[in-house]
């Protein structure tokens, strides 16, 4: 699925952006909570306004686990483990939320505003990829 | 009925007169091409299509790319009647391209792509909201004729 040149643009990209994950990931929830309204029912006990605390503690987490993943992804199964019983079993966020449409559309455009022509389609075509399998291990547990 | 406020109509006017449809055009026709290969099964007649750097110089691409944008710039200027706007167009890529209606979602996402990385911070999730329920609309028409 992935090539090894894709793995390792994926890997630069995320170690590039460590230092603003709070930013991107809490972008990427504001946006996905703008789109699409109904994702906002699986935070309705936290405060998810921009900038909030919980926003960007949230976002920073969902940017620190990807990131995590991007290092090895032939692994991501044993680096999701811990996420796939999170979310499969308490957090029970429907996983059709994690997909294309959703929460990754959102984190692909925090990703085009943050690196305007950086993110290039090349750049595009394997952080969609990579971020599909992610929500594909993500939900494995579900059933 | 599809009810817009003015805040959204102000948007998404705003959003496509700072657009160059000449750049942005080609711009996401070839980022949908790259991204989602398959959808490269509609432009078998159109050359070279190889890789990325094929589909980026290919002209008629561009040329093609242009012509989508300004598709879309009749919705932005019927933003009451997209439905009846694009009639025609709909039985076209039913009838005539049959192009399977999941991939106009595809190169809307394209599209939101390639403004957001255009106008950055800008492109603030409340625009990114209005810009999509716009795109909605516009696929939903798009595969009204559809049967």
């Amino acid at each position: 699925m992935l090539s090894k040149k894709e793995k390792e643009l994926i890997i630069e990209i995320w170690e590039k952006l460590t230092p603003v994950a709070a930013d991107i990931g809490s972008d990427a929830l504001l946006r996905m909570f703008a789109s699409y309204p109904g994702t906002k029912t699986y935070f309705s006990h936290l405060d998810i306004s921009a900038r909030s605390r919980h926003l960007l503690f949230h976002g920073k987490k969902i940017v620190q686990a990807i990131t995590e993943g991007a290092k090895d992804i032939s692994q991501l199964t044993v680096t999701l483990a811990p996420l796939q019983t999170l979310h499969a079993y308490q957090l029970r966020i429907d996983p059709t939320n994690f997909k294309v449409q959703l929460f990754s559309h959102c984190m692909l455009v925090a990703l085009a505003c943050h690196m305007g022509d950086d993110f290039t389609a090349v750049a595009h075509a394997a952080m969609d990829k990579f971020l599909s399998a992610f929500a594909a291990v993500l939900a494995e547990k579900y059933r | 009925m599809v009810v817009w406020t003015e805040s959204e109509l102000s948007i998404i006017n705003s959003i496509f007169s700072s657009l160059d449809y000449e750049d942005i055009g080609p711009k996401a026709l070839c980022r949908c091409l790259i991204v989602y290969p398959w959808t490269q099964r509609y432009f078998g007649g159109f050359g070279n299509l190889y890789n990325a750097a094929a589909i980026k110089s290919n002209p008629n691409i561009a040329a093609h790319g242009i012509k989508i944008l300004h598709g879309l710039d009749r919705a932005v200027k019927n933003m009451d009647s997209i439905k009846e706007t694009y009639a025609e167009l709909s039985t076209l890529h039913s009838e005539k391209l049959h192009v399977d209606p999941d991939n106009f979602t595809l190169l809307g996402n394209c599209l939101t792509i390639e403004i957001a990385a255009k106008l950055g911070d800008g492109f603030t999730a409340e625009t990114q909201g209005t810009f999509q329920k716009f795109m909605a609309v516009v696929v939903n028409a798009l595969g009204k004729q559809y049967h």
